[in-house]
């Protein structure tokens, strides 16, 4: 059971609602597929996806990375119960996706990148701590069901 | 995994030109993040008095793992033997986990995103995250 501080609480709820998804979504999934180059696997059938360039500027891409990122906001809406809250998207992952679960890591840490390079100082290291338990956590959920 | 082509080289050297201006302070913070999200890496820093960010230690130990980074990049050619000696100082003395320099380098990823952000680009971000593994590698070549 994780445990939650009021200041982290806050900090995440805080920062999902100043979220700009429609920028922050495409830009983590883009640089994930560019800086791990392997997640691509997952996304033969979206298109050209030859360079960088490419990769940036893809509509589908673009339009997934902002659907990955909704994703997370069940999550935000249930802090104590996200393993549960995942249970489903986890077997889906899993079962139809068939995603390696060390994906979940590279996305996230390219998630923290954008949001850093976004709010810029203010993502203090207390800010930081806060964020990455939450995408932990979450991480931790989507590899729940996998067997 | 850590080839480093020729282009990369060219990437982190024109970005190098970038960061050597704010090298000491972008190490203070990294460092000073890493010990925050990553509270077990306080164990190796257990002889310091202040291990809060910005602290005179984490300020000085931040300057200079910067300082060793950037002599990392004039040295990108052969990254085994020009970290030679530092190696041996990590395998045999510091003998700090090889674990913690991914964690370490992270950190310094997310400061440069924070103080270069449209600088920080996808492209610079995967030859400096390789740069970092290139680094990581050989200062772990002499643990074994």
């Amino acid at each position: 059971m994780v445990e939650w501080t009021e200041q982290e609480r806050t900090i995440i709820t805080t920062i999902f609602s100043n979220l700009d998804y429609e920028d922050v979504g495409p830009k983590a999934l883009a640089r994930c597929l560019i800086v791990y180059p392997w997640t691509q696997r997952y996304f033969a059938s979206f298109g050209n996806l030859y360079n960088a360039e490419a990769i940036k500027t893809n509509p589908n891409i673009a339009a997934h990375g902002t659907k990955v990122l909704h994703g997370l906001d069940r999550a935000v809406k249930n802090l104590d119960n996200i393993k549960a809250t995942y249970a489903e998207l986890s077997v889906l992952h899993s079962e139809k996706l068939h995603v390696d679960p060390d994906n979940f890591k590279l996305l996230a840490d390219c998630l923290t990148i954008v949001i850093a390079a976004k709010l810029g100082s203010a993502f203090t290291p207390e800010t930081q701590a806060a964020f990455q338990k939450f995408l932990a956590v979450v991480v931790s959920a989507l590899g729940r069901q996998y067997h | 995994m850590t080839y480093l082509g020729a282009k990369d080289k060219d990437t982190v050297k024109a970005f190098w030109g970038k960061v050597s201006a704010k090298a000491e302070d972008i190490g203070q913070d990294a460092l000073s993040r890493m010990l925050v999200v990553y509270p077990q890496t306080k164990t190796y820093f257990a002889h310091w008095q202040d291990l809060s960010p910005g602290s005179a230690p984490v300020k000085k130990h931040g300057a200079t793992i910067m300082a060793g980074v950037g002599d990392a990049v004039s040295k990108i050619d052969d990254l085994t033997a020009g970290l030679l000696n530092l190696s041996e100082l990590h395998a045999f003395t510091l003998r700090v986990d090889p674990a913690n320099f991914k964690i370490l380098a992270h950190n310094i990823l997310v400061v440069l995103a924070i103080r270069l952000p449209s600088d920080f680009t996808p492209e610079v971000h995967v030859a400096i995250d390789k740069f970092l593994a290139a680094v990581a590698r050989a200062l772990s070549e002499k643990y074994r």
